[in-house]
């Protein structure tokens, strides 16, 4: 670059510095004529023609979709109650999750030998069974377990409770789907405690605070920023896994209210067609939600423009979202450019 | 205050410290040089038992840390027992180590808060004296990234000092800084000295252990190579290691 400047000023175009007489200083901007990618374009519209194509013949040549159908149960009442059980499943199930999860993380890393035990042992099932299969155990829990007895072994019960009376397939379901999914958050919740820095449970022990202390006030508020973005991808996850409650057998939600209606009006595609469109809705609503609370959690996080040095400290812990996505896309550093320009 | 008799440590095979004795009076200031690699900052993790020691005894204000001793029995101290002794020293890291989630203000509050030291109102008013008397009354409100470097130490120090320890450890505490900042961290720790604090400095800052320290130990592979009057070992160094060392970094 500074190679260029004395011969844009001396050796060319006159005109240029009678129009211009002040901008001799500046370098001249590049007016390049851009790269053109015509098989980008090509690409498109061959795909473009062949989703219309798809569109069309979905449309008229394929009676099957019955979208009358369609159109006739979109809104029907059992597939909006339906709604509401799944958007509850996802909603009690998660909660449950993320308390388990973060209680079974921070079991793991616990200086304790018992709890770290229990909570490998917890993962190790919970997450080496899939989650289908685990439903249908919770589901037969009423029948292996038919009463709770409560008192000394071996002697007789002093409470005796009937399983059904208290467990419902409801109640089921979502234990089934929380304790699974919980193994899971216990993952991510985990990555986020190992991403706070070492020093900071030091500095928290050398004050004399004891682990619980130095682990909620010090850590976890710190492991929230990389624990809440895969959390978003779990709950949008949760959200298709409760289509699998049938399994329990629960079949109030989404899914099965769609079968159940397929199964007497014997039109078992435009119901799945419905059940996909609602389920993409909700998903697609969970994703906006999801972006804004991402967006929150990077405020804030780098620093502010007038506090120029980085410090050791401020640039290990407190690295911008937008500066490390801007490294990793490869932007050249400040070192040795032009060489490095010229060679290529 | 601190009592160090033939205190030695292992990582596995690797003997970090052989056989430290030292005493350190209540009011005095002990500035521990030597090159990297030397003990000197595991010797003062020891001090305060984020490392535990595995010979020897150590004793902070004539209680053994890290462990009890009954007849010629010693015991483990419990956790909480660990936390309650720590609580009297405070400590200063070369990378401030301040909680990035809270404002400065916050960071000084929160251990007497969290261990009920007092009311909120009076925790405050308490912490904001501390930050004023590092310089910083004006920045209570700002986060650790919105400081410099030589800020973020000082309200540290403010940190250590809301616990009202009877000894101050500093880990290297200017190592991390930019040359222009570390004046004002040193000068915070100087007056700290003179307000008779027992402290126990690691630090390659010689014109600071010169003015301030009481006591010079220069150690090396683990071992107390010299000790005394710091301006006596820096102008007339006694062993040709300690010699080496100075004539590098003086």
């Amino acid at each position: 670059m500074s190679e260029l400047t004395p011969g844009a000023v001396g050796g060319s175009a006159e005109g240029r510095d009678a129009s211009r007489p002040q901008s001799h200083a500046e370098p001249e901007a590049i007016e390049a004529i851009r790269l053109r990618h015509p098989w980008r374009a090509v690409f498109a519209v061959v795909l473009l023609a062949i989703v219309a194509l798809f569109i069309y013949d979905a449309a008229f040549n394929r009676p099957v979709y019955s979208w009358n159908v369609v159109a006739q149960y979109l809104f029907d009442v059992r597939m909006l109650s339906g709604i509401g059980y799944t958007l509850q499943l996802t909603v009690y199930s998660m909660a449950i999750a993320i308390v388990l999860g973060v209680s079974v993380a921070v079991m793991r890393l616990s200086p304790n030998p018992v709890f770290r035990s229990v909570a490998w042992v917890y993962l190790w099932i919970f997450r080496g069974t899939p989650v289908y299969v685990q439903l249908v155990f919770w589901g037969l829990v009423p029948v292996i377990y038919k009463t709770i007895d409560l008192g000394i072994p071996f002697t007789e019960a002093v409470v005796t409770l009937t399983t059904k009376d208290f467990l419902s397939y409801f109640l089921l379901a979502i234990i089934g789907l929380a304790l699974n999914e919980a193994a899971y958050m216990a993952e991510i919740v985990r990555a986020g405690l190992l991403s706070v820095d070492k020093g900071q449970e030091e500095a928290a022990t050398a004050l004399g605070l004891g682990w619980w202390h130095s682990m909620s006030r010090v850590v976890l508020p710190q492991a929230m920023r990389v624990i809440i973005p895969p959390t978003g991808n779990e709950v949008i996850s949760m959200l298709k896994t409760t289509s699998l409650v049938v399994a329990v057998p629960f079949t109030l939600d989404l899914y099965a209210r769609s079968r159940d209606i397929a199964a007497v009006n014997y039109k078992p595609v435009p119901m799945l067609i419905v059940a996909s469109i609602w389920y993409l809705l909700v998903t697609s609503i969970l994703m906006v939600g999801q972006y804004y609370l991402e967006r929150h959690f990077a405020k804030g996080v780098g620093a502010r423009p007038d506090a120029t040095k980085v410090s050791l400290e401020t640039g290990t812990v407190r690295v911008p979202r937008s500066a490390a996505s801007a490294q990793a896309k490869g932007n050249p550093p400040s070192g040795p450019s032009p060489e490095g320009g010229d060679a290529s | 205050m601190v009592k160090a008799e033939a205190v030695s440590k292992s990582f596995g095979s690797n003997e970090v410290l052989k056989s430290i004795s030292l005493e350190v009076q209540r009011g005095e200031v002990l500035c521990l040089v030597g090159p990297s690699g030397s003990g000197k900052s595991t010797f003062l993790r020891c001090i305060n038992h984020l490392e535990t020691i595995s010979a020897g005894r150590l004793w902070v204000d004539g209680e053994l840390v890290g462990y009890r001793q009954q007849g010629d029995k010693i015991y483990e101290l419990h956790p909480k027992e660990a936390a309650k002794q720590r609580r009297d020293i405070g400590m200063v890291f070369q990378r401030f180590n301040l909680f990035p989630h809270m404002t400065a203000l916050e960071n000084v509050m929160v251990a007497p808060m969290l261990l009920g030291k007092g009311g909120k109102a009076q925790l405050k008013t308490k912490a904001m004296e501390l930050l004023a008397r590092v310089g910083l009354a004006d920045r209570h409100d700002y986060y650790p990234a919105h400081l410099s470097g030589g800020q973020q130490q000082r309200v540290a120090i403010a940190r250590a000092l809301a616990m009202e320890p009877k000894l101050m450890l500093f880990d290297e505490p200017t190592s991390a800084l930019d040359p222009e900042l570390v004046g004002e961290v040193l000068d915070v720790m100087k007056g700290l000295a003179e307000s008779g604090m027992t402290m126990i400095v690691v630090t390659h800052e010689m014109g600071f252990a010169r003015e301030v320290a009481d006591t010079l130990v220069f150690m090396d592979g683990g071992v107390v190579v010299e000790s005394g009057d710091p301006a006596e070992v820096l102008a007339n160094p006694q062993r040709e290691r300690t010699k080496a060392f100075l004539s590098k970094v003086l």
